[in-house]
């Protein structure tokens, strides 16, 4: 290698190189030894801005989700219609109450506690579908990228057969032909958006089965279960993690359209996309009502993508010291 | 050349089987498709009825090949709820929907490129900070709610544009936007990342030692290479695209082939969902396809073998 | 020592004069200065050679000279002139000028090196039109087939149409040449150009490139490791540590003379036959006999295209006694590769045998195979994939011994002893390989294979990417390691040199065939084989008679 790219692009790790001591291969480096790579772990974590507030505001919205019942100010569910549409306590109106923080919707129910109990069914949802996908691709993946061959020219053919078909339509047609429940959702979309999972594990796999440390165990006779669960897998986590996090996101994403459409979640369930599409028809006046939503959606998707950016950069090669 | 594009079409006509057959066995996803099809409270008699009619009594595998075969040749079955012939509703809704998706296309493009090459010429610049905040947020934002916020200041609060059909052409400036904007970050990622990767490659320093003025290194040399895997994504997209024109379509109440696919779900419309499921399909097997093929042409490591 | 020395004593003016040139590094890095105080002139018509190794700041001399420093790096003091002109003023603009027409410059990694969209003909015809904007297109065509012509390609109408990828690596090399010709510049800086290629294709480059410096007025600055290479072409020597010059001097001070220890331990490192005598054979001891071995790649056949059978290896026969190494030669496309992976089973071969302790390792079936695994182990080339980032160095020399039921204590205190033998420290069990350097990673690699206590060791290009100081000290090992344990080994190298220096039996390798076997000295001294003459004939610096300088690593490590 020529040793110019190797200072202009990595000065980073040079010093475990043989460029500082070439002729006393023996001896360990001063340097190498002052963090563990669990200090240094950390060091990367709590320096990185985007994991910083992706993981902030994900907890906030977790906490929301969990203690929804104690936080709430009213029951989601309990209608008053004389006290319906006040608008949030920020706005103009006479109306606006601290007794409804963020107003009521059309039904006079209290939107904070809705928003509240909305967290709840998005990470749900999220987290399931995710994991089922997670499981689904991870296998097909994984199974391609190590086998090889055969194995991989059919897992190559599903995933292709899996893309051509759209993925909202689809999950629309088969909620309204099965009926739509929360488990309906979840396994619906679960079994939807494997793709990508399956397209990174592969070639994460395929990289990793190509290294000689692979052929190494194989040659000190592991197991092939080994093999994958020991050797190559603790080096794919990493893509893992970062496509779980876009899986999870893309979940809470599709169930908001979904629900938005009215073929999600059904009423009276405080969905954030329901919510919005409840208040589509009173955008002209009352707009809080979309926006309000809105924005917490955005919020945990974009803490959720945040934090998965923030893994993929932490966990990259050339960050690593 | 020619080996790899008859492999690439003979796998397209498998993998569109193979979504002609998920797609026809949805059908059966309700239960008894003869009791969805003859409505509630139909007699036992007009089950049996819609049954033979359809075929229902049929084997499956008869009634698929009977639903490929008609499909093959552009009868898609009558639609039980418009009265009216499948196929031509579809090729009349089509058309507005890919004019919707070739500007949403358009303005993808327009803005993800540029932005992703001056970010990839200026790693860690302003620009290109922007440009990644920029795609972090636009692959948070809800593409509903982005439809309608752009529709609260748009169309009611400023009135520059109309809020909702398809009649005139400002009628699709913000379905555009709308539908583009969620492609723009993975197209200007892929840009910046495949410039980069490029710029940091050998021949670009070849290109440099050469003596080349900086702009021909930038254009001729490394956007050329880097644009390569940016045109199959295009393409890709595009057909992600059409899928995901559903939400945007009837948001704005743009008369093409997702507001019809959502009316027919409304309606329970099966034949309808099924034919726009399997356009759509096929329509995007098409496009990886000419992706593919594209991909093959500009590269001449494939194309020249 | 065919290039003349004489002629760099001419009184040219120096076409390049670097007076105390200091390259510093970003602050983030772990030395301040990438080259430091950096002076010497390169005069036309001569080869100046510039050796060091990885780290020596050689790379960045050149790319500063060239004003193609990477961002970050920037010019701190000092001074370059090329022709007289201070360039480190120099504009974008001007400095463009001079690349390309008045200066060029070639890399190491030919296979990358050019643009893989435009035709080669193109991307030479390219530097015409930059630089002379006023010539035809006709001329500039035919200008690019003369120079074509001057590099020896084959067929230049052909040629000249084709993309990059249709080459080989030889000729892509002889194209960048031909760019770098292209418009007879003053000074050619060539960056480790043989390095990538095979070492019969490495000779042909030289020779056209001490060809192309008696026709050119050019002043060739070559940087390279191998001192092999500097016998063969240099009229001057600079050899950088660490950014610095530590010597510098004629080819014949330098080679035959070094004073600096540093060059000292650097021309102890070139790889040289040993000069141990055969020892009787005793065929009593054979540990590994291999009959037979094929093995062949079949592409099935397409629906439309016919199938392909490549012989990656065809009936490769040898036996290896206890105590003994074997060198396997070859290069790119050989079929050592192949070979490797059917001796270690990780392929099966299609034909043949291979004995093993009596048992017959190509036929095992693989419950059967999974307990014999442990006779037979393997080092990898190279040493950043051969170990598992994830994962305690103790957790992976361990796995072996775990993997064939001894028990965690023993299989630990195992480790530790061999870790001790490999000369690395016993804590290297709790780190993890980034912690440790590309030899330290290679002798791990070593323990790792000892740990389960094999009968056959291969050394599988094992230190083909270690810098050759580094180098030395793993083959010591090896060597030192077999005649403890009276392990048998299988050298697998490109470099006959290397295999030379260790093996007692040598086998060469071409196409998938073996070509010629026998004792190390009768195949070096007394070649049958057109193949293994040509690929004696290409080693470079034959004539060099390897000096030997007693001491020189100790004072080195002295010195840092």
């Amino acid at each position: 290698m020529s040793d110019a790219t190797q200072i202009g692009t990595s000065i980073g790790n040079k010093g475990a190189r043989e460029g500082t001591a070439p002729l006393q291969a023996g001896v360990p480096q001063p340097g190498a030894l002052d963090a563990t790579p669990g200090q240094k772990l950390r060091r990367r974590i709590f320096g990185h801005a985007g994991v910083v507030i992706g993981g902030t505001v994900l907890f906030i919205i977790v906490m929301m989700a969990i203690f929804a019942p104690l936080i709430s100010p009213a029951d989601p569910f309990d209608q008053e219609l004389s006290k319906k549409l006040i608008p949030p306590v920020w706005s103009d109106s006479a109306k606006a109450t601290w007794e409804h923080p963020l107003g009521t919707d059309h039904l006079g129910r209290d939107y904070m506690s809705r928003l509240f109990y909305g967290a709840r069914i998005s990470l749900l949802i999220g987290f399931s579908a995710m994991l089922i996908s997670g499981v689904i691709g991870t296998v097909l993946g994984v199974a391609a990228g190590y086998f090889g061959g055969r194995v991989d020219m059919v897992v190559n053919f599903i995933v292709t057969t899996r893309l051509s078909m759209p993925v909202v339509l689809v999950a629309l047609a088969v909620v309204s032909l099965v009926g739509s429940s929360l488990t309906v959702v979840i396994w619906v979309l679960g079994l939807l958006i494997w793709d990508r999972f399956a397209v990174v594990m592969r070639s994460a796999t395929q990289q990793v089965r190509n290294l000689d440390f692979v052929a190494s165990a194989e040659a000190l006779g592991s197991s092939r279960w080994y093999i994958v669960s020991r050797e190559i897998m603790p080096n794919i986590l990493n893509h893992l993690i970062v496509v779980g996090t876009l899986e999870m996101a893309h979940a809470i994403l599709l169930e908001a359209a979904l629900s938005f459409l009215g073929l999600g979640v059904q009423p009276p369930e405080p969905s954030w996309g329901l919510m919005i599409a409840e208040a589509k028809g009173m955008i002209f006046f009352d707009s809080w009502l979309i926006v309000i939503p809105g924005a917490a959606l955005f919020m945990l998707v974009l803490a959720i993508n945040l934090l998965g950016d923030g893994v993929r950069d932490i966990t990259a090669p050339e960050n690593r010291k | 050349m020619l080996y790899f594009a008859l492999q690439r079409v003979g796998v397209a006509i498998l993998v569109a089987i193979t979504v002609s057959a998920l797609t026809f066995s949805m059908i059966y996803l309700s239960g008894d498709p003869a009791l969805a099809l003859a409505g509630e409270g139909a007699s036992n008699e007009d089950i049996e009825n819609v049954r033979r009619a359809y075929g229902f009594d049929r084997p499956i595998y008869e009634q698929y090949f009977n639903w490929l075969w008609n499909a093959l040749q552009g009868d898609f079955g009558r639609s039980n709820y418009l009265k009216s012939d499948v196929a031509t509703v579809i090729f009349e809704r089509l058309p507005t929907t890919m004019l919707l998706g070739a500007c949403a296309l358009t303005f993808a493009l327009l803005l993800a490129i540029p932005l992703g090459v001056i970010a990839a010429i200026r790693p860690n610049s302003l620009i290109d900070r922007a440009a990644l905040t920029l795609a972090v947020v636009g692959q948070a934002m809800p593409s509903f709610w982005f439809a309608l916020t752009m529709m609260l200041w748009f169309a009611i609060t400023w009135r520059v544009l109309p809020v909702s059909g398809n009649s005139t052409w400002a009628h699709f400036v913000m379905p555009s936007i709308a539908l583009g904007y969620y492609v723009t970050p993975a197209v200007m990622r892929l840009t910046r990342a495949g410039m980069l990767e490029v710029l940091s490659s050998d021949y670009i320093r070849t290109a440099h030692a050469k003596g080349l003025p900086r702009m021909k290194v930038l254009f001729k040399h490394a956007l050329r290479n880097a644009i390569i895997p940016v045109v199959s994504l295009a393409a890709v997209q595009f057909g992600f695209m059409l899928g995901g024109s559903i939400v945007i379509e009837s948001i704005f109440r743009i008369n093409g082939l997702g507001f019809l696919a959502w009316e027919s779900i409304q309606r329970a419309d099966l034949p309808m969902m099924q034919a726009i499921v399997l356009v759509l399909s096929v329509f995007y097997i098409l496009l990886t396809l000419i992706a593919d093929l594209l991909n093959a042409f500009l590269d001449p490591r494939i194309r020249v073998s | 020592m065919t290039a003349s020395s004489d002629r760099s004593a001419t009184a040219d003016a120096p076409i390049l004069e670097i007076r105390d040139l200091t390259v510093a590094l970003p602050s983030s890095a772990e030395r301040p200065y990438a080259v430091e105080n950096l002076t010497f002139d390169v005069h036309p018509r001569e080869i100046l050679c510039v050796v060091g190794e990885s780290g020596s700041g050689k790379s960045v001399t050149s790319l500063a000279t060239m004003g193609l420093l990477a961002p970050g790096l920037s010019i701190a003091t000092g001074s370059i002139h090329f022709e007289g002109t201070y360039t480190l003023t120099l504009g974008a603009r001007a400095h463009n000028k001079l690349r390309g027409d008045r200066m060029s410059m070639i890399f190491q990694e030919p296979m990358t090196a050019l643009n893989p969209s435009y035709t080669v003909g193109e991307q030479v015809e390219e530097v015409f039109q930059t630089h002379r904007p006023g010539m035809a297109a006709s001329e500039r065509r035919a200008r690019a087939l003369a120079l074509f012509e001057e590099v020896r390609l084959p067929d230049p109408k052909r040629l000249a149409r084709s993309f990059p990828h249709q080459l080989s690596g030889g000729q892509r090399q002889r194209i960048m040449i031909a760019m770098a010709l292209a418009l007879d510049p003053k000074l050619l800086i060539a960056d480790e150009p043989t390095t990538a290629l095979d070492v019969t294709t490495q000779a042909q480059i030289l020779h056209l490139l001490k060809q192309l410096n008696q026709h050119h007025d050019a002043g060739i600055m070559f940087i390279t490791h191998d001192f092999g290479v500097v016998a063969e072409i240099a009229d001057r020597v600079i050899v950088m540590r660490h950014g610095r010059i530590v010597e510098q001097g004629t080819a014949q001070e330098v080679l035959n003379n070094a004073q600096h220890p540093y060059t000292q331990a650097l021309i102890n490192a070139v790889p040289r036959p040993a000069d141990t005598a055969d020892e009787a054979p005793d065929d009593e001891n054979v540990v590994i006999s291999v009959g037979g071995l094929s093995k062949t790649f079949h592409t099935p056949a397409g629906i439309f295209k016919p199938a392909r059978t490549v012989h990656a290896v065809k009936d490769v026969s040898f036996t290896v006694r206890r105590g003994e190494t074997l060198g396997i030669v070859g290069e790119s496309g050989s079929g050592k590769t192949t070979l490797v992976r059917c001796l270690m089973r990780l392929l099966k071969p299609d034909a043949g045998s291979m004995t093993i302790g009596g048992v017959d390792f190509a036929n095992l079936p693989s419950q059967a195979l999974r307990e014999h695994r442990k006779d037979i182990q393997i080092v990898f080339q190279d040493p950043y994939g051969s170990l598992n980032p994830r994962r305690s160095i103790g957790s992976q020399l361990m796995q072996g011994p775990r993997n064939f039921g001894v028990p965690r204590d023993e299989a630990m205190a195992r480790v530790k002893r061999l870790l001790e033998i490999v000369r690395m420290p016993a804590n290297s069990v709790d780190r993890y390989p980034n912690q440790f350097s590309g030899g330290q990673r290679q002798r791990l690699c070593i323990a790792r294979a000892l740990a389960v206590e094999p009968k056959v060791l291969i050394a599988d290009e094992a230190v083909s990417a270690l810098d050759v100081s580094i180098q030395k000290q793993v083959l010591k090992l090896i060597n030192d390691i077999r005649d403890e344990f009276g392990l048998t080994v299988i050298f697998i190298t490109h470099d006959l040199r290397v295999a030379a220096q260790v093996s007692d039996n040598v086998l060469v390798m071409q196409n998938g065939d073996v070509v010629e076997s026998g004792p190390v000295h009768g195949i070096f001294n007394d070649p049958q084989h057109a193949y293994t003459k040509a690929l004696l004939s290409a080693q470079p610096g034959l004539d060099w008679d390897i000096p030997t300088f007693e001491g020189a690593e100790d004072r080195v490590a002295l010195a840092t």
